[in-house]
């Protein structure tokens, strides 16, 4: 059955660009060979991860939206057991709200999206009072 | 001394009365929780990073069995902590 699925992994910071692409291509390679059509695919780039992992405290994140029969999900799995270039990695099946959701975030037209970014603004400015404050 | 236990106030004191819970995401109509939005999530621990219980948070079964199952993706992936401390 063909469903919707979503893979996030993340790659260790010693890599060089060309390494991370070259990563990246192979997966992307992987999938397409197994038949899955890619909807969506997402750089986040360079992030501070919340707790260590195999003693780095960064990793470079990188996100495939792709639709595909479910028994290639155990070859991709395999695939990123075997590479250690991976520090972590999680695949997900979307559901009918997923999708609509990972849609409309395509879109840009999320509240909480904004309201995201509107707080960080407020955040700052807070933390630059206080600082202020400190100071005085 | 029996006066001790009759205390007259000139105002009567206010007792908040408790708010009712509701559910944030039958109420705004949320389907789907985003492990990857971890701003968001947040808002379902405390600060030593563990998921608030419903009875606080007010949210239904349904939607928390979905929070949980979210706030522990977002864990796997680094973008929250298993543990930490003064995380708010």
């Amino acid at each position: 059955m063909v469903r919707q699925y979503e893979t996030v992994f993340i790659m260790t910071p010693v890599l060089s660009d060309e390494q991370i692409k070259e990563t990246v291509g192979k997966y992307q390679k992987l999938l397409q060979d197994g038949g899955a059509e890619i909807v969506d695919e997402n750089n986040w780039g360079m992030r501070k991860l919340a707790y260590p992992i195999q003693k780095k405290t960064s990793g470079y994140y990188y996100l495939i939206e792709f639709r595909a029969e479910g028994n290639l999900i155990a070859k991709l799995e395999t695939a990123y057991k075997r590479d250690e270039r991976l520090l972590r990695f999680l695949t997900v099946s979307l559901d009918k709200f997923a999708i609509a959701y990972n849609e409309k975030k395509r879109a840009g037209g999320l509240k909480s999206q904004q309201k995201a970014s509107e707080k960080r603004e407020r955040k700052e400015v807070k933390e630059v009072k206080t600082e202020e404050v400190k100071e005085n | 001394m029996a006066n001790d236990t009759e205390i007259k106030y000139l105002t009567p004191i206010k007792v908040e009365s408790q708010r009712k819970k509701y559910c944030r995401f039958k109420k705004s109509g949320i389907k789907y929780i985003d492990y990857k939005d971890a701003d968001f999530l947040l808002k379902f621990v405390n600060e030593q990073g563990k998921i608030l219980p419903r009875r606080i948070t007010g949210t239904s079964n349904k939607y928390q069995k979905k929070v949980a199952q979210a706030v522990k993706r977002a864990r796997h992936l680094a973008l929250m902590p298993y543990v930490a401390d003064l995380l708010k």
